[in-house]
């Protein structure tokens, strides 16, 4: 049903896939997300963001790290397999219009959801200036397809490997203090970077949007797993979401609450690379 | 209460069939005699550690045994008490004369899903409720057991209960592996499904349906309107259609095979199932009416959006919808920790809140994956727990607490925010309010706390927003159940909707008595013949929004 097209290594542990999926191509919008799975029977069903997508083609970008036990599995698929299940688009789609300046921060992976968004938001004739994020140089992606499209592009690592060394609040903060203050800030990465994004624009009163992607089963309002509080209220980030005002997001209890499987998660992980590792023992045995 | 083998019992009944069998004619006051015939079920302890379907279903001798209770009566109150309007003395009748085919044809006549209703319908509260062997004996407990001759003629249909044998595998426990046992399809050992038929479909009409939704309600709709001849697609959001049945009650209550099986049926009769698609996100429903040919939609998708109870500390990493907490287990096979990639949360000490199906089905997980201690906190008396009473009764046999008459104040965290205890205050019985139930009403300065690491929260579902809001044509009450006249339809033409999606959360034979109604309908509309009456529905959808 869902042929990979398409499959790239961007990274030691991020991947990329075109697969085929011809009426979410055809629904999706920027902001949206599908859920997966690998196998229908005993496979666990996870959230990806679509990170781009061709209506015409008929297929969706994924980008994923491959840090669970499932993303470990859709990482051993090749070119011509097929994905077990994708169903979407999901959640809400992204609030797009001219705003004025636009500020997209993506960290690590999170730049790839934050692309479709990047584009929709310059498409609304938004000045767009992009900030992306990553520990180090080899961690940088999708900076082609940013360049493309942004006013502005700041390239940040962790260690100095690749453009400025910084942590991405940084540019953030200059910008906001700048006579050319944004008028939206979106946030998209790990909840420790949209939280610090967030604490960045608040004192500026930019108005800032994350895309949150909690633990979830179903995708469609069924099992409230994905449950954020949000200026004191409890939202379902799949039907609610995924995007929300990163002002008023409470991360600490959204943090705690990505962990609760924490342990399980580990064992997972270890089983899957000890199957990798037995793989490639019987495959070198046979050679 | 004892637990009797499945073998004492059906030599019980052996025994009471031959003293019947010896009777010249059987009175009144014999039947009013016979001793009611107890479910054979697997044993409370060995149950706990196993997945399998606790209860086995009668044995032939206890179906004649029980049939024979049934007094016959003419007006039929329990056929009242039904909401498809079973002829449930008629079905009595021939399983009492040994003729269960013909018994299973009486109750097809107006029910499509014996083994399931047979299985889960809230019995005490509509057939034996007005049973008159109950009313005689003054106790609803003990009406003839309508619901178990249902299962026993609908298994012996299917086939299942064919070897007396097989039910006596409990003489055998089943030890605590056995949930690695369960086959790759997530199949329990029943065996059977030999002798299902597959209802004859009319020549093609060319026109075509779409049913959104895999429960009861679509379930029944697909296959009434199927059989007329019409093209009928079901779309399922999840991986696996079966709606409820699948994601929320236990294989140890209903086993995934027999729902598997009717979906089956569903398929050889010619009925598409398209898994993984979410009307509203993957296509719109307008989208289906206007550009991809459909005829006629109906909306079963039921109430799926679980209720939490806006306490302090319900975000707590610990917390869980009882929802979230089936899905893993059921759908996703997360009890089986071996395989299945889905984790669950191994609970330590649980509260259970609620009384309903639900919550015992929950506590009844809990119990199943390890749980040291379950509580099911309720605040009313065990008495109104709208759970059906055998599925409370198997729960505390299991080894569950009950707290009644109170109810959580707020959950308790510690500084990695993960749960610690529960805050509760003791409530007691007050006036009756509109459900004719007694208002349980706060104790003020009652309060306790529970140790726990684990909370469920079971007190119901919402409506599911995902159609009502990608289709703005849908009318729909302040709770977001979709309106619709007598007849299913709704403000939008073309568009019908039955279930939990319109009732609220409800039982599987009331679904399922909506989807036939809608069915029909869908029928008529179909085949061009008037309604009975052509009100429009705006007038009603208007009158029932005040």
């Amino acid at each position: 049903m869902h042929r990979i097209i398409q499959k790239e290594q961007l990274s030691e542990q991020v991947y990329m896939m075109r697969v085929d999926a011809p009426l979410i191509a055809q629904a999706r919008q920027p902001g949206q997300f599908i859920i997966l799975q690998v196998d229908t029977n005993f496979g666990e069903r996870i959230p990806l963001t679509i990170s781009d997508a061709s209506a015409e083609e008929g297929w969706i970008r994924i980008i994923f790290q491959s840090v669970g036990g499932t993303t470990i599995k859709l990482s051993q698929l090749e070119e011509g397999d097929e994905v077990a299940a994708v169903l979407g688009p999901l959640g809400h789609p992204t609030h797009i219009e001219n705003f004025g300046h636009a500020v997209c921060v993506g960290g690590g992976i999170g730049v790839a959801p934050m692309y479709p968004i990047a584009k929709a938001l310059k498409e609304a004739g938004n000045r767009l200036t992009v900030i992306i994020g990553a520990r180090s140089r080899e961690l940088v992606i999708l900076e082609a397809d940013m360049r493309a499209i942004a006013d502005e592009l700041i390239v940040v690592t962790d260690d100095g490997s690749y453009g400025r060394k910084a942590l991405v609040t940084e540019p953030l903060k200059e910008l906001c203090e700048s006579e050319d203050r944004p008028d939206i800030a979106v946030a998209i990465g790990p909840p420790i970077m949209m939280k610090f994004c967030a604490e960045t624009t608040r004192p500026y009163n930019v108005h800032t949007v994350v895309s949150l992607n909690t633990i979830m089963v179903d995708g469609t309002g069924m099992c409230g797993g994905c449950r954020v509080t949000v200026g004191g209220e409890t939202k379902f980030v799949c039907v609610d979401g995924p995007e929300f005002d990163g002002h008023k997001v409470d991360f600490d209890n959204m943090m705690k609450r990505l962990q609760s499987y924490k342990t399980q998660e580990d064992k997972a992980r270890h089983l899957c690379k000890m199957d990798k590792v037995a793989d490639e023992l019987i495959e070198k045995g046979q050679s | 209460m004892s637990h009797k083998s499945p073998a004492e019992l059906r030599s019980e009944a052996a025994e009471i069939l031959k003293d019947l069998q010896g009777l010249e004619k059987i009175r009144n006051r014999d039947r009013l005699a016979i001793p009611q015939q107890e479910m054979p079920s697997q044993d409370p302890v060995a149950r706990g550690h196993n997945m399998y379907e606790v209860t086995y279903g009668y044995f032939e001798e206890q179906a004649r045994v029980e049939a024979e209770r049934c007094l016959q009566c003419r007006n039929a109150p329990c056929v009242q008490g039904c909401p498809v309007r079973i002829d449930i003395p008629r079905f009595i009748k021939h399983i009492a004369e040994g003729d269960y085919d013909a018994s299973l044809a009486v109750i097809r006549e107006t029910s499509l899903l014996p083994s399931i209703c047979g299985r889960v319908c809230p019995q005490e509260n509509q057939c034996q409720e007005y049973c008159t062997l109950g009313k005689s004996l003054k106790d609803v407990f003990k009406s003839v057991s309508i619901g178990r001759l249902e299962r026993f003629v609908a298994d012996w249909g299917a086939g299942i209960t064919g070897l007396p044998e097989e039910k006596l595998r409990e003489e055998n426990p089943l030890p605590p592996s056995a949930r690695e046992s369960i086959d790759a399809s997530g199949a329990s050992p029943l065996e059977g499904a030999v002798r299902r038929s597959i209802p004859e479909v009319k020549p093609a009409t060319g026109r075509k349906v779409a049913v959104i939704g895999s429960g009861p309600a679509s379930i029944t709709v697909a296959a009434d309107v199927r059989r007329e001849g019409h093209e009928v697609t079901i779309f399922e959001a999840f991986h696996k259609p079966g709606g409820v049945m699948v994601y929320g009650i236990p294989e140890f209550r209903l086993p995934k095979k027999i729902v598997e099986d009717e979906l089956h049926t569903l398929e050889e009769m010619g009925v598409e199932i398209r898994t993984n698609f979410l009307v509203g996100q993957t296509r719109k429903l307008k989208q289906l009416l206007e550009e991809d040919g459909y005829h006629a939609v109906f909306i079963g998708t039921g109430a799926g959006l679980p209720r939490f109870m806006h306490i302090d500390g319900e975000n707590l990493v610990g917390v869980f919808s009882a929802n979230e907490f089936l899905t893993r287990s059921n759908l996703m096979k997360a009890y089986d920790r071996n395989r299945a990639d889905t984790p669950i949360f191994i609970p330590r000490r649980v509260a259970v809140l609620g009384g309903g199906n639900v919550a015992m089905d929950a506590a009844r997980t809990a119990i199943r994956i390890g749980a040291e201690k379950v509580f099911v906190i309720y605040r009313r008396s065990r008495v109104e727990m709208p759970a059906r009473a055998e599925e409370v009764d198997h729960c505390e046999e299991e080894g569950a607490e009950f707290m009644l008459l109170k109810n959580p104040t707020r959950i308790l965290g510690n500084e990695d925010q993960h749960v610690v205890g529960i805050e509760v205050l003791d409530y007691e019985l007050g006036e009756p309010d509109d459900s004719g139930r007694r208002r349980p009403v706060p104790i003020p300065g009652s309060e306790s706390i529970i140790d726990l690491d684990t909370v469920i929260v079971s007190i119901g579902n919402d409506s599911n927003p995902l159609i009502t809001r990608t289709t703005p044509e849908l009318d729909a009450s302040k709770w977001g159940n979709i309106l619709t006249d007598e007849h299913g339809r709704t403000s939008m033409p073309n568009v019908f909707a039955g279930g939990d999606i319109v009732l609220g959360a409800a039982t599987v034979i009331l679904a399922m008595g909506e989807g036939r109604k809608a069915a029909a309908a869908i029928n008529r509309m179909l085949a061009g013949e008037p309604d009975p009456e052509t009100e429009p529905a705006e007038d009603r959808s208007a009158a029932a929004e005040e």
